[in-house]
Parts: C-alpha cells; structure tokens; sequence
C-alpha cells in the first residue's frame, strides 16, 4: 500500500481575521474625532445595536442568495410583517408591557418575538411557493416579481391596518437608559444587541455544528454535489427561505420598536440597507454578513452626527471601499 | 456472465440546443470494474452525468438494479445507491474533511472501520482530518472526493477521470485504491484517459466516440491489441504511457 501523498507539512489554516478589526478599527478611529467618551458610548451602543437588527433582517437573505441565487427583492415585505406583529401582539398583552417589572415585560415581548416569527415564516412559504419557485435561475424575472410581491404585501398591510402611521411604545421597563461611566445607555439598545447576538450565535451553531448547517454551507457551494449526494436541496432552500423570512420578522419587530412606529413601507426601506450590508459582507457568508452590518450600522451613527451632510451616502462610500479591497466581499465565498 | 447492474440503452442527451449523446448502449456488471475510454470531447462526462440525473436523457433508457431510473430526481438515483466522483471532484472546500465525508454518509455518522480501511490508502485524509478541505492538494482533493463516494456501502460508484493532471506518485496510490474498492466487491464505472491505470484496473471496456459506444469487451483484449487501440483511441494515448 503506497503512503504517498501524506504530506509533511499541514496545509495553512489561516483564519482570516482582517474583517473582524474593521469595527473596532472604525469605532477606535471616530472616538477622537467625537470626542466625549459618553457620547462616543451612546453612538457606539446605536451603532451596534442598528447592526444587529439589520443583521437580523438580513441573514436570510444572504443564505438565500447563496444556496439557489435567488435575488429576492420582497424580502421588505417580511420585515414590515414583523413590524406589524409588534402591534398585533402588544394590544391584547397591554397590561405585560405596562406593568413596570422587566420580566413582566419579557413575558409580552417573547412571545410576540415568536409570532412575528412564525408569521413571518408563513408568509415566507407562500412567497417561496408562489412567486420565488416559479422563476428559479432567472434573475430578472425574480427581481421583477419579488418586487411585485413587496408592493402586494405592502398594499395588503395597508388595506387590513390602514394607510397611516403608527405609533408603538416601548414596554415600560426597556424605556429610559441606564448610567454607564457618565454615558447614558437605552436599555432598549442593551437589548437588540443581545438578541442580535443570540441570533448570531444560534446560527453560527447551526451552521458549523448540525448536519442542516453543513449541507447548507456545502449547498451555498456546489448544490449540484449535495444532489448527487442523495439531498433534496428544494426542500433545504424551503426551509432556508422561511428561517430567514422568520429571521427579517424578528428584525422587522425590534425596528418596529426602536422607531417606536409601524408602518408598510418599513420593510422596502430597509432593503436598501440590508443589499448593502450583504454585498459588503459576501454574497451567502453569514459572518461577512454580520461584520457588514455593524460597519454599515455604526458608520451611519458616527457620520450622523459628525458630518450629518454624508450620512446618507457613507454607506454607498463605505461598500465602495470595501469593494476595491475585496472585490466579492468581506468573506468570498470560495465557489463564486 | 454475471447479472447486469446498470444498463443504458439508446441514451439521447441534449445539452441546451446541443444534442451530444446520439445513442448511448451501455451495460455495467455487477461487482466488475468497467472502463469508459474515449477520446476528449467524446460524452463520456456527459454519460455520467445523465446516469446521475444531472442532464436528463431525452430519449432511451437506464435501468439500475432493475429499475427505470432515466426519470428520477439526482437525490433520488443517489439513495438508490449510486455515488459520483465528478471530474471537478466537487468537494465542499469550506468544509472540513470530516464535514466532507459527514455529509456524504447520508446513514448516519461515518462507519469507524470503514473509515480505518479508507485511511489505509489514504492516509492523508486522516492526518488533514479537521483542516479545511479547501487547503488540501490536488491529489489529496481527488482522495477526498473518491472517499466520499465509499464512505458507506454504494451498488455502483462512477468515477470521472480520477489521475488527471496528477503526478505519478499519487496515481499509483490511487490505483491501489481502485483495486481495494475492487476487491472489496464494489461495482464500478470508471473513466479514464491514461491508458495504464485502465489496463490494470478494468475488467471490462466501452470505448466511446462522438456521443456513441463504439466498441466494447473485455479491457485484457483491447490491451493486447495494439492495432484496435490505435485505431479507438488515437496516438493521443502515447503520451499517457
Ligand atoms: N455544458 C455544456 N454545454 C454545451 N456543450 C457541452 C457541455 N458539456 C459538454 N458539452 C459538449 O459535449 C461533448 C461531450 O463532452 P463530455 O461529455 O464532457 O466529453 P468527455 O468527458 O468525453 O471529454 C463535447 O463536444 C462538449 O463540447
Ligand atoms: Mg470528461
């Protein structure tokens, strides 16, 4: 029997840890120019707590792009879903979300968490069936009908909620902020940057630990071999579609309520925001996903209240940057 | 004569507006080694992947283990016990290599002594076990993409021009891996270009030409005859020798 090839030394195995500083770098970078360290705290603490929810909103879209490269436009119309389930949810639960005790208010908003996502999810179903299946390898058959979807969704929440604005508040005890070394942090903040990361870790975990994750991962790469394989990718892309949905619903809530408002639009408006985020990230990698939004999150933070004037379009320059130092992303995945 | 296991008969396959396999009769029998040769460009990849439902036939059939199976899904003819190492191997380089052969042992966790005989001829896939399979060699890729297909227990493997564009040494350890899975009793559709590794390898021999199976026999028969080499494969297969 012939040994060859053992190889003598191990191939490199370099994580490639460049994107991870970027953050930390823009956030070490804006502190001199603000100045004040509380109110590079509080701009900080938005920063990442906006990334997280985009994250949110943003996830599934990444993994559904990568796995059958479907360009799903409609994707708004899961997060304004999510949104308004904030409000379904919190007008019979009232008296949780007024009563003044953090855990008392827990009780009302976990279990609307996880029926915006369950809506979401459902609706994300249909979509995949009805509009997404049909045009499957046709980018622009999919961005027009997605797009239509979207207006439909929207049109829809508006013809069973009403075209105006509208207002939502912020269970009793996630209102106000806490002191922090002379900084004042909204504990609302506090919060979808721990949900953001939950929802970051449970994927990671799924991704990296079960076997759903890694067929995901293969599939994003070559979904041809995991057929030949013996696994139905259709029905992994379903599920995909509808975690991710589930996911831009949980998004869709918590922006709900950092905007303390509720409307149809909510959903198309992000969108712009979470393309960016994913373009910056690489198209199908969750982490790059991740990074991508806390970049884009904490720069239109920092430039919102240094030079307001380019706040607007410093996300367009920071994916412009970020495109001529990796032209694929963040994190290319290695098929693309 | 030993049963038939897979059997093409007037395969048609068009790719797009291409129609590139004009007929195709094929048979494999069980527990043999079969050798697809041909020159490039002949439609031997293209018989693969229509065996394994990646392009569908448009006309004829393919029964396996006496069934019809032109008309089944890839996940499908998969589960009913056909494995693909692809020309392109097509392994998942963001995996590990244990991810790699995890996903290919559709039954459960890899099999402990399947993986020890695996190792045996391939001792690098134990020594690279947790890196990502990306970083592998070339060589090491092709161990990894075959090891896939024989991780669990398959009726049939096809396997697509496993020594191209290796070096010698490594060819030599991948045809003792073919003669263990050989010996082992597993049924084998093998393509190849290098004329040696068919000759040691092959029980029996298709040799294909332009979309057709044009000759076929016992693989000892065409390795003796210098003439009918030639006149099927071309001077081409010199510079393999
Ligand atoms: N995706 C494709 N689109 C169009 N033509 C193709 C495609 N794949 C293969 N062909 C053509 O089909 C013929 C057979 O190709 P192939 O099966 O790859 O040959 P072989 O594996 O014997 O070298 C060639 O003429 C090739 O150009
Ligand atoms: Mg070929």
């Amino acid at each position: 029997m012939t040994a060859i090839d053992a190889g003598t030394a191990l191939p490199r195995q370099k994580t490639d840890f460049w994107p991870i500083l970027l953050p930390l770098a823009m956030a070490a970078i804006a502190w001199p120019f603000i100045g004040a360290f509380s109110t590079w705290l509080t701009l900080t603490l938005a920063g990442l707590a906006m990334g997280m929810m985009i994250f949110a909103m943003a996830s599934g879209l990444t993994l559904v792009f990568g796995l059958m490269d479907v360009l799903n436009f409609g994707h708004g119309a899961f997060i304004s879903v999510g949104a308004y389930l904030a409000m379904v949810a919190f007008t019979p639960l009232a008296a949780f979300t007024q009563a003044d005790s953090l855990s008392i208010n827990l009780l009302a908003l976990v279990p609307a968490m996880l029926l915006a996502m369950a809506t979401s999810a459902a609706v994300g179903y249909v979509f995949e069936r009805l509009l997404v299946r049909p045009v499957y390898g046709q980018h622009l058959k999919q961005i027009l009908i997605t797009m239509g979807g979207l207006i439909v969704a929207e049109q829809t929440l508006y013809a069973l909620f009403g075209p105006q604005i509208i207002p939502l508040s912020l269970p009793t005890a996630l209102r106000g902020s806490l002191e922090f070394g002379g900084a004042a942090v909204e504990k609302y903040r506090l919060l979808a940057v721990v949900v953001g990361l939950i929802v970051f870790l449970c994927l990671q975990f799924m991704l990296n630990r079960t076997k759903i994750g890694l067929l995901i991962r293969a599939g994003v790469e070559n979904k041809e071999m995991v057929e030949a394989l013996g696994y139905r990718i259709r029905r992994l892309f379903i599920g995909v579609f509808m975690a991710g949905s589930a996911l831009a619903g949980l998004g869709g809530m918590m922006w709900a309520l950092y905007r303390e408002q509720v409307h149809a639009s909510m959903g198309g408006e992000m969108m712009v925001l979470t393309f960016i985020v994913i373009i910056i990230g690489g198209l199908g990698s969750v982490g790059g996903c991740f990074i991508g939004s806390a970049l884009v999150a904490l720069l239109v933070n920092y430039a919102g209240f240094l030079v307001p004037k380019i706040a607007l379009v410093s996300n367009i320059l920071l994916m412009v940057a970020v495109l001529l130092w990796r032209p694929r992303g963040l994190y290319p995945l290695s098929s693309r | 004569m030993s049963d038939t296991l897979l059997a093409l008969s007037g395969v048609h396959t068009h790719i797009g507006r291409y129609h590139i396999l004009h007929g195709v009769d094929l048979v494999a029998p069980q527990g043999r080694t079969t050798m697809l040769l041909g020159r490039n460009g002949a439609g031997k990849t293209t018989t693969l992947r229509t065996i394994m439902g990646l392009w569908r036939a448009s006309q004829g059939s393919i029964h396996f283990d006496g069934a019809a199976i032109e008309g089944l899904a890839t996940p499908d003819i998969a589960q009913a016990g056909i494995a693909y190492v692809p020309e392109t191997m097509a392994i998942f380089s963001d995996l590990t290599v244990r991810e790699n052969l995890v996903l290919a042992a559709r039954g459960g966790p890899p099999d402990e002594k399947r993986l020890e005989w695996i190792f045996g001829f391939f001792p690098a896939l134990r020594k690279f076990w947790l890196s990502r399979a990306g970083t592998l060699s070339g060589g090491q890729k092709q161990m990894l993409s075959i090891a896939r297909a024989i991780v669990e227990e398959r009726k049939l493997i096809l396997i697509d021009e496993p020594t191209k564009g290796l070096s010698p040494a490594i060819v030599v350890a991948l045809i003792d891996c073919l003669k263990e899975i050989k010996r082992a009793g597993a049924t084998v559709l093998l393509v190849e270009q290098n004329f040696r590794v068919a000759q040691e390898v092959g029980d029996l021999v298709c040799v294909m030409e332009s979309g057709r199976v044009v000759h076929h026999g016992a693989m000892a028969d065409l390795a003796a005859d210098e003439m009918l080499q030639r006149r099927l494969l071309g001077l081409s297969l010199d510079s393999h020798q």
